[in-house]
């Protein structure tokens, strides 16, 4: 009993620790940061001051939230779109086939999401893998200009960030009790009133987890932009990093950083408060 | 048009080559309370899914109201299920359950209002209209569930062991809900269900299956006192099988030896002279006689058995005897106030009784059946 506690409180406190350290630290330093000067020598003045969140209200810099915002959303419809049908797909599957294509999804997420974008430049690039192909089936006459523009940007989140839609949408399908469609059929119901009026509201949760997982990390994934966008769209995630690393505007990257936390919060917020609506109907 | 809503012309399923159904062939009336009986994987189920239309048959035709089914998807046919789990869609209030079916087929507006409040009246529930399904109890939920599929005026309503999931007294009370319901809708009801005492009770007419086979159809009466075989014996209620030989035979009177003694009987069954016979008694048919209870010359015929286990009902005192020749027979005794020696039942454990029972309320069976 005494060693089974030690062990306990030598985990937690680890786990704390860990915490403390890594995650609580870091974001008060974030936020400490953000309400700074920009320093002379140093990168911060030890002084209080707002400025950083003056100028975040610069409507060049609210482009470039609401633009980031726009390619979020965008990503998340696209990944609800494929994903949604996809997840349906592998619920139809025999069960025994099911954890192998479950595999298949999470797969690529065993490899660096750096060396996966690469690996999309060699696909888009105009003398790439998918012109070659498209060029060899007759489909065109002329190699596509995809690499470096928007719809590459988008491309490149749609693959990144797919499995996070698929993943809690098939759960959340998976979990639906095949009663129920048996029920409404019993009803006089046909396929899509049957799709719009029980498999879509039971699967809403899903729905919200996984738009939760691809918008959130989409507003932050700078690195898919500079690859496949060539630098040309600036999100979110590329003015922080631009600000810390090239600017060295510290006090404009923390409150740049802040509010996309903000954001994020205010987000999980609503999903928290829709998916206790949505899920096993209200509380009493 | 047919006088039967339901007919199944040797229907068979069967599951990569395993044989779920064996041609069953049945007939439902119009307005009949049906119990389909028998233990779990006896294929009663089956049949209900084959007539909502989420199986379809490998075999035979099923028709209701006249039309065939084999081309008809669940939607379009004319029956509704309640379901054991009751499937109530959890994010719909009560109303909008049971207003599901109704709006699938175009009603709407104050007509569907009227509708589904009519059925929640039914069932006792128009005050929880706007409850979601989680706020429910048990029996409530199983109400929303028979609201839901009797809005639809069905002309069969399909109920899949549809009282197993509440309690005893709960049960005992939706038992006779139930009755009334169906009585008063006059809509024809096939039940499953493996509880004999629920299907006694409820039904018009009771279908014992089997591994895939009707063993028996009969009124519940029919059921429980004249069961075709061993298996519907066994089945419906307890009952005690005692070996026999026919001695004699004379029309319908037979003289069958059991343990030594001779005993005659009357039966409907032809059985030759020499045949093996099994003679089936209802616990409550036994007649226990204690020690010095009449003449030396009436309990010649009674036999000798020994008290092992004397249990307490309430109603009834149940025992466990066993004769001088080793047979184990269970027996109830009801308490009878005119009846000294029945008014008490004080029996003890390892006393000395003598057993009969009341003749020509056995069933005599083939030896080959057990």
């Amino acid at each position: 009993m005494r060693t089974y506690n030690r062990f306990k409180q030598l985990s937690l406190g680890g786990i704390w620790l860990w915490l403390i350290v890594f995650a609580l630290l870091p974001n008060l330093m974030v936020i400490a940061a953000s309400f700074m000067a920009r320093g002379e020598g140093e990168f911060l003045a030890f002084a209080f001051s707002v400025a950083s969140y003056r100028r975040m209200l610069d409507p060049l810099y609210l482009g470039v939230l609401s633009s980031s915002l726009y390619w979020a959303a965008l990503t998340t419809l696209l990944c609800l779109l494929v994903g949604y049908p996809f997840a349906y797909l592998l619920t139809r599957m025999p069960k025994r086939l099911r954890p192998l294509l479950l595999l298949l999804v999470i797969i690529p997420f065993w490899t660096s999401s750096l060396v996966r974008t690469y690996a999309m430049v060699i696909i888009l690039k105009t003398k790439g893998v998918l012109n070659q192909l498209l060029l060899g089936l007759g489909v065109i006459d002329q190699p596509l200009e995809l690499l470096y523009t928007d719809t590459a940007v988008i491309i490149g989140l749609v693959y990144a960030l797919l499995p996070f839609m698929v993943l809690p949408v098939y759960a959340s399908l998976e979990k639906l009790d095949p009663r129920l469609i048996e029920a409404a059929r019993d009803l006089g119901a046909r396929k899509i009133r049957i799709f719009l009026e029980i498999i879509l509201p039971l699967t809403l949760p899903g729905i919200i987890a996984g738009s939760m997982l691809v918008f959130l990390p989409g507003l932050g994934c700078f690195y898919i932009s500079d690859m496949l966008g060539g630098a040309k769209s600036l999100l979110v995630g590329n003015l922080i990093r631009d600000q810390f690393l090239s600017a060295r505007d510290w006090p404009l990257g923390a409150a740049a950083s802040v509010l996309l936390t903000l954001l994020m919060g205010l987000l999980l917020w609503a999903y928290y408060l829709s998916a206790r609506r949505a899920g096993r109907g209200g509380l009493p | 048009m047919s006088e039967f809503v339901i007919e199944l012309n040797n229907v068979s399923k069967s599951y990569g080559g395993h044989e779920v159904l064996c041609n069953i062939d049945l007939q439902v009336q119009r307005g009949e309370f049906l119990t389909l009986l028998g233990p779990s994987g006896c294929g009663k189920t089956t049949i209900l899914r084959l007539l909502a239309g989420f199986e379809a048959p490998t075999g035979g035709a099923i028709t209701i109201a006249g039309r065939d089914m084999a081309t008809l998807m669940p939607e379009e046919r004319q029956v509704n299920t309640v379901f054991q789990s009751y499937a109530l869609f959890p994010h719909l209030t009560v109303f909008d359950n049971v207003a599901f079916g109704p709006r699938m087929k175009g009603v709407n507006g104050q007509d569907l209002k009227e509708r589904v409040l009519e059925a929640l009246r039914t069932v006792k529930l128009e005050d929880f209209a706007d409850r979601k399904p989680n706020q429910l109890s048990g029996g409530q939920q199983q109400r929303v569930a028979m609201a839901r599929a009797v809005v639809n005026q069905p002309l069969v309503l399909l109920l899949d062991e549809s009282l197993s999931a509440l309690d005893y007294k709960l049960r005992k009370a939706m038992q006779v809900e139930l009755k009334q319901l169906q009585r008063r809708l006059g809509i024809t009801f096939i039940f499953v269900t493996h509880d004999q005492e629920e299907a006694l009770s409820m039904s018009d007419r009771v279908v014992v299956m089997n591994a895939g086979r009707i063993e028996q159809i009969g009124t519940p009466r029919e059921i429980y006192e004249t069961p075709k075989n061993l298996f519907v014996a066994r089945f419906v209620g307890e009952i005690n099988v005692l070996p026999g030989k026919i001695m004699v035979a004379n029309a319908c009177r037979y003289a069958i030896e059991l343990y030594g003694k001779l005993i005659t009987l009357e039966s409907t069954r032809p059985f030759a002279v020499g045949a093996a016979v099994s003679v089936l008694v209802r616990p409550e048919d036994l007649r226990i006689w204690r020690e010095g209870e009449g003449s030396a010359e009436e309990t010649a015929n009674l036999f000798p058995a020994v008290i092992e286990e004397v249990i307490y009902k309430g109603s009834t005192v149940d025992m466990l005897i066993r004769l001088d020749s080793g047979e184990l027979l269970s027996t109830a005794q009801f308490f009878n106030e005119e009846d000294p020696a029945c008014a008490e039942l004080d029996f003890r454990r390892g006393e000395r009784v003598y057993v009969d029972w009341v003749h020509n309320w056995e069933v005599i069976l083939p030896h080959a059946d057990v």
